[in-house]
């Protein structure tokens, strides 16, 4: 993956990419105003879920094994993975041991970041998305590019020609007279997933929640696609992100009012599914839970950064996010995009690659994201911790150090200011109102950003013309009434 | 060292700074809004259900059969199921309005299979909670309500909720829960807003979704 400021350039100029997201996102952001409006006691809500997740995080090892205890003597299999090989491998073994040679998926942060799909295509198992959206980047051979609503990059045309040109080589065909309604969509969606439902033995889901206290699985979905993978096959497994663990029960009383309101900006979400091991004669009959590190111990480790951790999935961030709404989501290089990318993404992965490294830097540091979190992540700060990291790990080479201790060395003289100044105006004057898209050598900066074009005089230039214009009305020292004087800036120097 | 045993060893040195105990952040806070009155509450639900694009029909107990019935005619279903703990008198008034009542039992004895689930119009419930704030039913699949797949494969749901299980928010119902049953909570029907952010109603669960709300 390229550094996020060259994929953000890319996909900048994608003008329809970027006239659906900011439909997208102000719409969302509307939804979640009106109903989080509803709610007198937000801020005492938004501290309780971030409690809640800390007394899971700082005591992990605990809340786990309660977790197992609870899952396993009620019947269902818990395995543990180190990695992404590990527990695709645990997956796959499974799927093998159950013959079968498809599973149905409910949409999973987990099992795309361990790029589940593309291993069980790999061994000849065809792996399907029944989540709308996932199935319509599926079926576009796209990536993801919301938490939320995967696909929000398409727009209802595009849809339409995904559907006719691909549904009919992995299944039922589209209809020969769809349209582009968004009811027409849907109802293709629903006739061609039926018969993978009705069909299918295995399914593959991940959780919103774990709960240690009582061993109990929640998925929080719209569509009723969860529900039939959560339901109809014989065996279900679930990959689960070890940060996912809630202490208590009684803790969904508060995500429950958190996740639906922050994500979809609904009071609820339409279908939530909470199933506790295995359920005689209702539901699968096999349930394995599959507890997914994945780098997350690594996240907790950081006092300060694994309050990432919390994070509940719900997208809020990348709503207000002014960087996500222009960039969209394929430019953050993961599955996990957004401000909540930013932060997530270098964390668990290092930052040894150019995407990992540059992540931190996708923001302005505005702050709306934090303001939106649930679970009051402070993303903003954590940008900020992790910039600090990439520069020392860059030993004080990078180009963002250079051009500070070159910034330093004009700053320190006002000679080499002023004639630093004149430069930029005569640069202003050749530009003629132009916007400058690029600097030589400031090559790091300019990348991600126009730079403003200088102006035809400087301050300097100005006020030194309008004394000589008019000597009497130009002020010298500015006479106070108590006899002291303050200086202009000239006389300063 | 197994996954479990590394994956735990490096979690408690993650942790090391940590020098609380597990359980110490003392007791869960309960955040919840409080309704003025029952009745309160109870209009509350039937807003926010109506909100959903669900319908709301609220009746008195012995008028249950009725206005099942006409739901049912509304979205012109010819064979509903019904779970084995459903109230006999509804049962018994449906069969009289000429519908097709069939129980959870299949070809072979056993429960129906998806397929033949499929080939059903509709289910009539109970349910376990209503939560007025969010417009949400509870089933916990008790008898009453049946397994989870009966309410899911057929494309209408008619429920049937007793004022006295409605509460005002999500924490009071999450309180009166059983966490060793299943547990599906429905706000509305089926629905998804992946095209566009528009709202469709009915993808996979059942497209149509009537709440009878039974009052004394």
């Amino acid at each position: 993956m390229p550094s996020f400021q060259r994929a953000a350039k890319e996909a900048l100029a994608n003008t329809q990419q970027r006239r659906n997201l900011a439909h997208a996102t102000a719409t969302i952001r509307a939804k979640r105003a009106a109903v989080v409006g509803e709610v007198d006691r937000w801020e005492e809500l938004r501290v309780a879920g971030a409690d809640a997740k800390d007394e899971a995080l700082h005591h992990l090892p605990h809340y786990l094994e309660q977790l197992e205890t609870n899952l396993t003597a009620r019947g269902a299999t818990v395995h543990w993975a180190r990695d992404a090989d590990e527990a695709n491998r645990i997956v796959l073994d499974i799927v093998r041991a159950k013959e079968a040679q498809e599973v149905v998926k409910v949409k999973s942060m987990a099992t795309q970041e361990i790029e589940l799909n593309e291993r069980l295509e790999e061994a000849g198992i065809h792996a399907w998305e029944t989540d709308l959206a996932e199935l319509i980047v599926q079926l576009g051979h796209d990536r993801p590019s919301h938490i939320l609503v995967p696909a929000i990059h398409r727009n209802r045309a595009e849809i339409r020609e995904i559907f006719r040109r691909e549904m009919g080589s992995v299944g039922r065909p589209a209809p020969e007279d769809l349209t582009d309604e968004p009811a027409r969509l849907a109802e293709a969606a629903r006739l061609h997933l039926r018969e993978k439902f009705l069909r299918a033995r295995v399914a593959v889901s991940g959780a919103n929640f774990a709960i240690a206290d009582t061993g109990t699985l929640v998925v929080v979905e719209s569509e009723g696609n969860g529900r039939m993978c959560l339901t109809l096959p014989e065996t279900l497994i679930s990959v689960v992100g070890i940060e996912k663990v809630l202490p208590s029960f009684e803790d969904l009383g508060t995500m429950l009012q958190l996740l639906p309101r922050s994500s979809t900006g609904e009071r609820m979400n339409p279908y939530t599914s909470m199933w506790t091991g295995v359920h005689d004669g209702d539901g699968p009959q096999e349930v394995h839970v599959v507890l997914l590190d994945n780098g997350r111990s690594h996240v907790l480790a950081d006092e300060l950064g694994r309050q990432a951790l919390r994070c509940i999935r719900c997208s809020a961030c990348l709503n207000v996010c002014p960087v996500y709404e222009r960039a969209g989501g394929h430019a953050y290089g993961s599955v996990y995009p957004g401000p909540i990318g930013a932060i997530l993404n270098p964390q668990l992965r290092g930052t040894g690659s150019e995407v990992d490294k540059s992540l931190p830097y996708a923001s302005s540091l505005c702050g709306a994201c934090f303001e939106a979190c649930p679970v009051r992540i402070d993303i903003p700060t954590l940008l900020v911790h992790l910039r600090t990291q990439v520069v020392d790990e860059a030993s004080g080479r990078s180009p963002e150090a250079t051009s500070m201790r070159a910034a330093a060395w004009m700053f320190g003289d006002h000679r080499r200011l002023e004639a630093a100044q004149r430069a930029a105006t005569l640069g202003g004057r050749l530009l003629g109102g132009r916007t400058l898209r690029s600097v030589p050598g400031l090559g790091a900066w300019t990348q991600a950003r126009d730079v403003p074009t200088p102006p035809r005089e400087t301050f300097r230039q100005w006020w030194a013309r309008r004394r000589q214009d008019d000597p009497g009305g130009a002020p010298g020292p500015v006479r106070q009434q108590d006899g002291t004087s303050t200086t202009t800036p000239e006389e300063e120097t | 060292m197994s996954a479990r045993e590394e994956i735990l060893s490096r979690l408690r040195t993650a942790t090391r700074d940590v020098t609380t105990p597990a359980g110490s952040r003392g007791e869960i806070p309960r955040i919840a809004t409080v309704g003025d009155s029952p009745g309160a509450t109870l209009e509350l639900f039937a807003e926010n259900v109506a909100d959903y694009r669900a319908t709301v029909q609220r009746c008195s107990p012995a008028d249950v059969g009725g206005v099942v019935a006409a739901a049912l005619a509304r979205a012109a279903a010819h064979t509903v199921l019904v779970p084995t703990g459903l109230d006999p008198a509804w049962v018994s008034s449906l069969r009289d309005s000429g519908i097709r009542v069939l129980a959870d039992e299949g070809e072979d004895g056993g429960p129906l299979r998806a397929d033949e689930l499929d080939g059903i119009d509709a289910v009539v419930t109970a349910a376990r909670v209503g939560i007025a704030t969010t417009g949400t039913i509870v089933l916990d699949h008790e008898p009453d309500q049946g397994r989870r797949a009966l309410t899911l494969v057929p494309d209408q749901h008619v429920c049937v909720v007793r004022a006295d299980q409605v509460v005002h928010d999500v924490p009071d119902a999450v309180a009166l829960l059983d966490p060793s049953r299943p547990l599906t909570w429905i706000s509305g029907p089926s629905a998804t807003s992946d095209i566009e952010l528009d709202r469709v109603e009915g993808v996979h669960g059942p497209r149509t979704l009537d709440v009878v709300l039974v009052e004394p």
